[in-house]
Formats: structure tokens, C-alpha cells, sequence
């Protein structure tokens, strides 16, 4: 037997050791929130739109609140409706996606054809209609979010199913009496975790984009209660005046993103996804 | 006369036809018996059917007919919660020992597997039967905490073989069980299957590419070719008068570690046979029967050993 | 023809080298047939690829020694020199043909291209060459099969085509790294088969690697043993087998299944 090649999995532990702690460092934020936030979000101050100040250090925004403490309290908003939403997601496409790949045949057939019709709409599009349909509340906005990218959890899952459920552990297993269902979980499900982690990471980067964009269109939770994409949305009109205010939300948004994608592309390094 | 552990009848594989190809029979109409603590080789090359023919068994692969009774029940007609239960007496060691062990799970783990599907000890004599199983194997029970990948090819193919025999089967299918090993490996493993057969009664299945393995390990054998057994017997019959012109052509095709002999087998001047078969042609087999009356194609040229009458190639007689 | 002195071949992986040839030397007469024996693991493949200078895929590998080919060190050639070396005057048959041929090329493009590169020949003078070495190595109506792909050959017969590539250019030296390993037993005693019809017919010596006594027995005159990047045992092929002296050597001897030894009984 072979040895497998020497691959330099060292740079993907060295992503995945700076996603974690930029990950880390987004999660310490959403758990402490308002106790680290210097001042109530939605105390106003008089100087409003004011630059950086050793009271205020990014500023203040149209009606004179902090712009830190609404970044941070505005975070823990936004990351906790993609959170929620992705791991949603992420039970609805693993149910899905090994219920399709493991029986596979008509059951596979059904399955993947009824995920098509939503895999069928740009995920934007669908999002707006159906949060524009069922109004915009903290609870549409993540059941909107998680029926969205259940497809993609779906085929993420279903893929290296169905070449698993084929591997000679598997027969060894039903061979020795174990049931279909526990072979699926014990059996299959395991192997299948690095590209499935790889790829819950890339979808997490991209519903936090999905989260503040519907957020920024109005769509995302009611005022007051601050958010990356509604803070955007409300400085966008004083932008020249105070750029930090637009600048803030957006750096926030790109830092948590890049977060999940540097973890993506480490994980998928070190985990060596893609060369099986 | 004992009554056969396993008693295989008309077994049949077909594959369906897929892009434009006609359907695969895999698997024509085999049948066999094996009696409690013997061996049975299965023997053929690649595409002849004989790792269908041993999933077919063990009902891992659907089959088109025939039966398989084990024990005297017939497996095929049963519902799959009860082949479930018939695994209990019903094992398999598959050929790589590289990948039919679960990798993210701990030796002890695998071999516990089988005891808490069948309940057949109490939880909390499980780790003892692991150590049990360990030890009838000849491996330390102190290794149990380990990963598969931990271990040689040779320890891992003795753990595919504990985890066989964690629920004490009768019957166990061994495909391939040392093609993936070295020479000595193998012969450690071939002397292991041996001791566990004295030690436990078992009966084998044991399918192998290799002619020189089956015979260190079968007290029968049958010779397969294009889904079919061609030749059954005994295998000292088998080897020493080989009666299908198939089995003659596999036993001359066989290396021979002996160097005088090997170079004069290679100097002989062979021409390759065409092996044919019979389906659909009428008039007398080269045995002169006429099997339009649907008598069988088996015909008998010692006790316990036969020959089929299909895939003789033109003016070969018998 | 072929001195191979102190060659080592070392490993690196992950930064940590390991040493999987040890200091070994061999030598292999004109149309002489060698054999080399061993178990996986034994450095018997890496020997054979050190005197073509090919790393197995996706390592690195650093050779050590001396490789006297025709008294030309073949360790101190540049790539381009090796390139001239190899295929034309050492050439090389491995265990599976399939990831040796090209997919997207008929059989007989690859023959082409050969004769092309190193014989020199016109594409109408390779073509009629290429013909004649697939009747050689036993393909029916060489002339349509030149123009099927590899997939639509079965393994023996791709191997007769990777056989009939490695001698298109009557190299001195074939190589051949478990050539049978792969094929059904009646396949694999045609392939030898035709190896000692066309050693004879060419004149080219022959390396051959196996794990399998059987294999070796009837194809070489001289045998080396190897064990963990060592030499441990050589010498005539009938001395060898009837009479060995190392005890590894021995112990594998001893466990050979044989065909004509019966089961054990119970």
C-alpha cells in the first residue's frame, strides 16, 4: 500500500488557527453585547454625526447615538439571525441531504427535484418575496434565510453521500447486522463532515451578506433594535458628512464574512476536501 | 449424512441493461451445498462472478432467483428485519482490510458493534468479549483503544476477522480475505482462519483469485466462469484432475515457485481457448446427452466431483 | 551494462527525510533477465525507478550513488540527457497500464509519437513500424485496433500495448515494476509469455520486479531479495530457490502457498 503524498496542510492550519480566532473574537462580541457596549444603543447624546471623540470613539450617528456600542449590539443582531438561520439550514439540508443520498432512487429523485424548484430562484429574490409576503419580523427573517440555502446544505450533504454509502466499511457494517439508519449516522454521516464543514463555512459568509442586505432594504428586524444592514441603510443619506457611519457597519460586515471564508478555504486545506 | 449448513439453489444475479448494454447475468443458476465445519473455495477471474455470487449469499445484493437457506431457512423469502437477525449467524470479511474498517472508530468500538446489534452479551460484559475476541486473534486486548490506521495490514485484516466472529456465526463468506497482504501475512492468516475453524466449527466461503490460497484453505471447490460454476468436487480432485477444460487452463496458467518447471511451463507453446456457451444450442452436449429435456448440465466423473457440460470450446471432449 | 553502486533514495515528507534504499548495488549483463523480489515496502520499486530517475507521483525523492549505465553515470545527466535515455534506450512497464497510456490518444498515436521522437522516423514510416509491434506483442488486426483509445482495450491487452510502447525503440534495458500484478492469472502467464518471447527476439536485458515467487521462477536468471531498502540475498535463480541462504529469504520461500500442496487436516 501507498503511502498517501505529503501535501502542505500547515498553511490551512494556520487559516483555520486566524478564522477561529476571528470567529472567536465575533462571538465573544454577540454573547457580551450591550455589557462591553460603552453606552445604550439607543441613548442619544447632542452632538449628533459627530467624528471620533474620546467620549465617542467611532463617533456618533444622525441622532447623536454611539456608533461603536450600536456596532457591537447591531452585531450581536445580525450575527444571531445568521447563526440561527444557517443552522436551520444546515438540519434541514442534513435530514435532506443523507435521507436523499442514502436511499437514493426515486426517494433521491424526489427529493433533489422539489429542492431544484427553490434552488430554481436567486436567493435574493426569493428572500425578498417571501419576507415581503409574511412581513418583516426577526423570526420571518431567519425561516426565510434557512428555506433559502436549504437546498445548497442539501447538495452539500447528498454528494458525498452518495459515494460513502458505497465504501467497504459500509457493507462491512450491514454485514454485521447494523441498521440502515444507524449505518447512515454512524457509518456515513462522519465521513462526509469535512466537506460539509468546509461548506457550511462559505454559506455562513454569504448569508451574513443576505442577512444585512435584506436588512438594508427594510426587510430585517423593526427598529429600534440596531443592525449592521439598517445602520448602513440610515447613514447612507449623511455618508459625506460622517463617513465613518457608513464605513463602520461596512468594515463590521466584511470582517465577518472574511471570517467564515478564511475558515472555508483553511478547513478545506487542512482537511484536504476535494482531493478524495 | 449431515444435513448442509448452507444450501444454495439456482442463485441468480442480473444486472439491468444500462446505457444501450444488455443486462449482466452475474450470477446463472449456481448452486451449492457446504456442511457444518468445512470449506468450500470459490475460485474464478475477474468478471466471473464470484464476489456477486458471495454478497448474493449474504443477501447484500438483490437477487433475480434461486434460493439461499441457511440453517435450513430460506433467506430469500424473508423479511429484511429478519435477514437482519439471520446476520447473527452470517459474517463476512471483505478483501481490504485498508478500508472495510470504519476509520473514525476505535477497535473497540468496531468490535462492539456487532455484540449491541445482536444483544448477545450484556453491556457491560462487552469490553471483556472485545478483549476475548482480541485475544482468539492473536492480538493484544490492550490495543483496543486504538484507530485502524494505527495498525498493519496484517493486525487489521485479524480485527476484520474478530468483528466476524463477535456474535459466534456458523458461517462466515471470506472474499479475498489475504489478496491485499504479503506472503507471509498471508500465511498467517490463512493458519489463523484454520485454528478459529478447528476451535469454533465454522464453515467458509472462501472466494480467492489465487488457485495456490484455495488450496491451502478448501476442502471443496468450485470453479467459476461467466456467472457459473463450470466444475465441483473435492479439492484434491479438483487440483489433481481438473475435468473442465476451463479449470485445466487456470491450473496451467498458475506460476509455480520452482524454477526448472516454471521455465518449462513457459516454453510450452499454448493456444488460448475459446471458451463458448451452450445456451439455446440444441442436439448432444460433448458428454452425448441431449439436455432438451431439461436434464441437468451437471454431469458426474468421480464421486462428489462434476464438470458442466456449457463453455467447452470447439473439439475439446471430455 | 548496468553497475548500480551505494545508490540510496531518501524520502521527503513533511520535512522529515527517510531513507528507503540502503546503500544497495546491482549490475545487469547485456540481454541479461534480473530479478528483484521483495514485500511492499521493500524499496524493490524505488530501485527500479531510480534507474529511470522517476519519483513515484506526488513525492520528492533524493537518489544518492552511482548508476553506471554503459559506463555513463546516469545520476550526473541533466533532465534533457535522461530524457534521450529514457523510452529509448531504457524503458519501463508498469503495474497499471491504464495510468499509463494517455485517454485521449488512439494506441497507436502514442506508438506514433514515440517512434517519431526517438527513432526519427516520418509519421507514414512510424505507422507501418507501429503496426508490426502491436502483430509483435499479440493484438488481432493491429491495423483497426491502432485507432481505438486505451479504455476500449481490457487490462491484458493494454498491457501487450504498454509492452509494445516500452519496445518500439529496442531499448538495451526493460523495465518492467509488477507487470502482471494487475491481471487475472491466464492473462498474466500470456504477458510473460510474449516478456521472454520478445526479450529473446529484441535482445534486451530484463529487470524485473515482483512480490510474487512464482513470477520470478520462470522469467530470470539472477535474483536479488530485498528487505527495508536492503539487499539481503542474491544469486542464480535455481541456487536461490532450491538452497537459500538468508533466513528472511527462507521464511518467505516458506510461505508461498504452493498449488499442489493439499489442506492441511483438521
Amino acid at each position: 500500500m501507498s503511502e498517501p503524498a505529503p501535501r502542505p496542510r500547515h498553511r490551512g492550519q494556520v487559516m483555520v488557527a486566524v478564522g477561529v480566532a476571528m470567529l472567536a473574537t465575533l462571538i465573544l462580541i454577540m454573547i457580551l453585547g450591550p455589557s462591553i457596549a460603552p453606552y445604550s444603543p439607543s441613548a442619544t447624546s447632542p452632538n449628533s454625526l459627530d467624528g471620533p471623540t474620546a467620549a465617542h470613539w467611532l463617533g456618533t450617528d444622525s441622532i447623536g447615538r454611539d456608533l461603536l456600542s450600536r456596532l457591537i449590539v447591531g452585531g450581536r443582531g445580525t450575527l444571531t439571525i445568521t447563526f440561527v438561520a444557517v443552522a436551520l439550514a444546515l438540519t434541514a439540508g442534513l435530514i435532506l441531504g443523507l435521507t436523499s443520498g442514502y436511499i437514493g432512487g426515486k426517494v433521491d429523485l424526489i427529493i433533489m427535484r422539489l429542492l431544484d424548484v427553490v434552488f430554481a430562484f436567486p436567493v435574493f429574490l426569493l428572500a425578498i418575496a417571501v419576507v415581503a409576503a409574511l412581513g418583516p419580523t426577526v423570526k420571518n427573517l431567519i425561516l426565510t434565510i434557512a428555506i433559502v440555502y436549504t437546498p445548497a446544505m442539501a447538495r452539500v450533504v447528498r454528494a458525498p453521500v452518495l459515494s460513502i454509502k458505497r465504501w467497504d466499511h459500509v457493507e462491512a457494517a450491514r454485514s454485521v447486522g447494523v441498521g440502515e439508519f444507524a449505518i447512515a449516522l454512524r457509518h456515513v454521516l462522519p465521513m462526509a463532515i469535512s466537506p460539509i464543514l468546509v461548506q457550511t463555512s462559505l454559506i455562513l459568509a454569504n448569508t451574513i451578506f443576505t442577512v444585512t442586505a435584506l436588512s438594508f432594504l427594510g426587510l430585517g428586524p423593526p427598529p429600534p433594535d440596531p443592525n449592521w444592514g439598517s445602520m448602513l441603510a440610515e447613514a447612507r443619506q449623511f455618508m459625506e458628512l460622517a463617513p465613518l457611519t457608513v464605513i463602520g457597519p461596512a468594515v463590521a460586515i466584511v470582517f465577518a464574512s472574511l471570517t467564515f471564508i478564511v475558515l472555508a478555504n483553511g478547513l478545506r486545506e487542512m482537511l484536504d476536501v476535494g482531493s478524495r | 449424512m449431515t444435513a448442509p449448513l448452507l444450501r444454495v439453489r439456482d442463485l441468480s444475479v442480473t444486472f439491468p441493461a444500462r446505457r444501450g448494454r444488455p443486462p449482466v447475468k452475474a450470477v446463472d443458476r449456481v448452486s451449492f451445498d457446504i456442511l457444518p465445519g468445512r470449506t468450500v473455495g470459490l475460485v474464478g477471474e475477474s468478471g466471473s462472478g464470484k464476489t456477486t455470487t458471495g454478497r448474493a449469499i449474504l443477501q447484500l445484493q438483490a437477487i433475480t432467483g434461486g434460493s439461499v437457506s441457511l440453517l435450513g431457512k430460506d433467506l430469500t423469502k424473508m423479511s429484511s428485519s429478519d435477514v437482519r437477525a439471520m446476520r447473527r449467524h452470517m459474517q463476512f470479511v471483505l478483501q481490504n482490510p485498508y478500508s472495510s474498517l470504519h476509520p473514525r472508530m476505535k477497535v473497540a468500538d468496531i468490535l462492539a458493534e456487532p455484540l449491541k446489534v445482536h444483544r448477545s452479551v450484556p453491556a457491560e460484559r462487552i469490553p471483556e468479549r472485545v478483549a476475548e475476541l482480541m485475544t482468539l486473534v492473536n492480538m493484544d486486548p490492550a490495543s483496543v483503544r486504538r484507530y485502524p490506521h494505527e495498525f498493519s495490514g496484517g493486525q487489521r485484516q485479524r480485527i476484520v476477522i474478530a468483528r466476524a466472529l463477535a456474535v459466534n456465526p456458523d458461517f462466515v463468506v471470506c472474499d479475498e480475505p489475504v489478496s491485499a497482504l504479503d506472503v507471509r501475512t498471508q500465511s498467517q492468516i490463512v493458519d489463523l482462519l484454520h485454528d478459529l475453524q478447528d476451535k469454533l466449527k465454522l464453515s467458509y466461503l472462501f472466494i480467492a483469485h489465487d488457485l495456490a490460497i484455495v488450496r491451502a484453505v478448501a476442502h471443496q471447490v468450485a470453479v467459476m466462469y461467466g456467472g457459473r460454476i463450470v466444475e465441483f468436487g473435492d479439492a484434491d480432485d479438483v487440483y489433481e484432475n481438473p475435468s473442465h477444460p476451463y479449470t485445466r487452463n487456470l491450473l496451467e496458467a498458475v506460476p509455480i515457485p520452482d524454477p526448472a518447471r516454471q521455465r518449462a511451463k513457459l516454453a510450452a507453446s499454448v493456444v488460448d481457448p475459446q471458451f463458448r456457451g451452450r445456451d439455446g444450442e440444441t442436439g448432444p452436449c460433448v458428454f452425448g446427452h441431449d439436455h432438451a429435456d431439461g436434464t441437468s448440465e451437471w454431469h458426474e466423473v468421480g464421486p462428489g466431483h462434476a464438470v458442466s457440460c456449457r463453455f467447452w470450446p470447439p473439439g475439446v471432449t471430455p | 551494462m548496468l553497475e548500480v553502486r551505494d545508490l540510496t533514495a531518501t524520502f521527503n515528507r513533511e520535512g522529515t527525510p527517510s531513507q528507503v534504499v540502503n546503500r544497495i548495488a546491482f549490475d545487469i549483463a547485456p540481454g541479461e533477465a534480473v530479478g528483484f523480489v521483495g514485500e511492499s515496502g521493500s524499496g524493490k520499486s524505488v530501485t527500479a525507478r531510480a534507474v529511470m530517475r522517476l519519483a513515484p507521483e506526488g513525492s520528492s525523492i533524493a537518489w544518492g550513488g552511482r548508476i553506471l549505465f554503459k559506463g555513463q553515470d546516469l545520476l550526473a545527466l541533466d533532465e534533457r540527457q535522461m530524457r534521450d535515455v529514457r523510452g529509448r534506450r531504457i524503458a519501463m512497464v508498469f503495474q497499471d497500464p491504464m495510468a499509463s497510456l494517455n485517454p485521449v490518444m488512439t494506441v497507436g498515436q502514442q506508438i506514433d509519437d514515440m517512434l517519431m521522437r526517438h527513432m526519427g522516423l516520418s509519421q507514414g514510416a512510424a505507422r507501418k513500424r507501429t503496426i508490426e509491434l502491436l502483430a509483435q506483442v499479440g493484438i488481432r488486426d493491429p491495423e483497426i485496433r491502432a485507432d481505438d483509445y486505451p479504455h476500449q482495450f481490457s487490462g491484458g491487452m493494454r498491457q501487450r500495448v504498454l509492452i509494445a510502447i516500452a519496445v518500439s525503440c529496442q531499448p538495451d534495458l526493460l523495465i518492467a515494476d509488477e507487470p502482471t500484478t494487475a491481471l487475472d492469472v491466464t492473462v498474466q502467464a500470456q504477458i510473460l509469455r510474449l516478456l521472454m518471447r520478445l526479450r529473446k527476439e529484441i535482445g534486451m536485458a530484463l529487470m524485473l520486479i515482483t512480490h510474487d515467487f512464482g513470477v520470478i521462477a520462470g522469467m530470470v536468471e539472477r535474483v536479488y531479495v530485498m528487505h527495508r531498502g536492503d539487499i539481503v540475498e542474491s544469486g542464480q535463480v535455481d541456487a536461490l530457490f532450491a538452497d537459500p541462504k538468508h533466513d528472511y529469504t527462507k521464511a518467505l520461500l516458506a510461505a508461498v502457498p504452493r498449488i499442489e500442496t493439499a489442506r492441511r487436516s483438521a
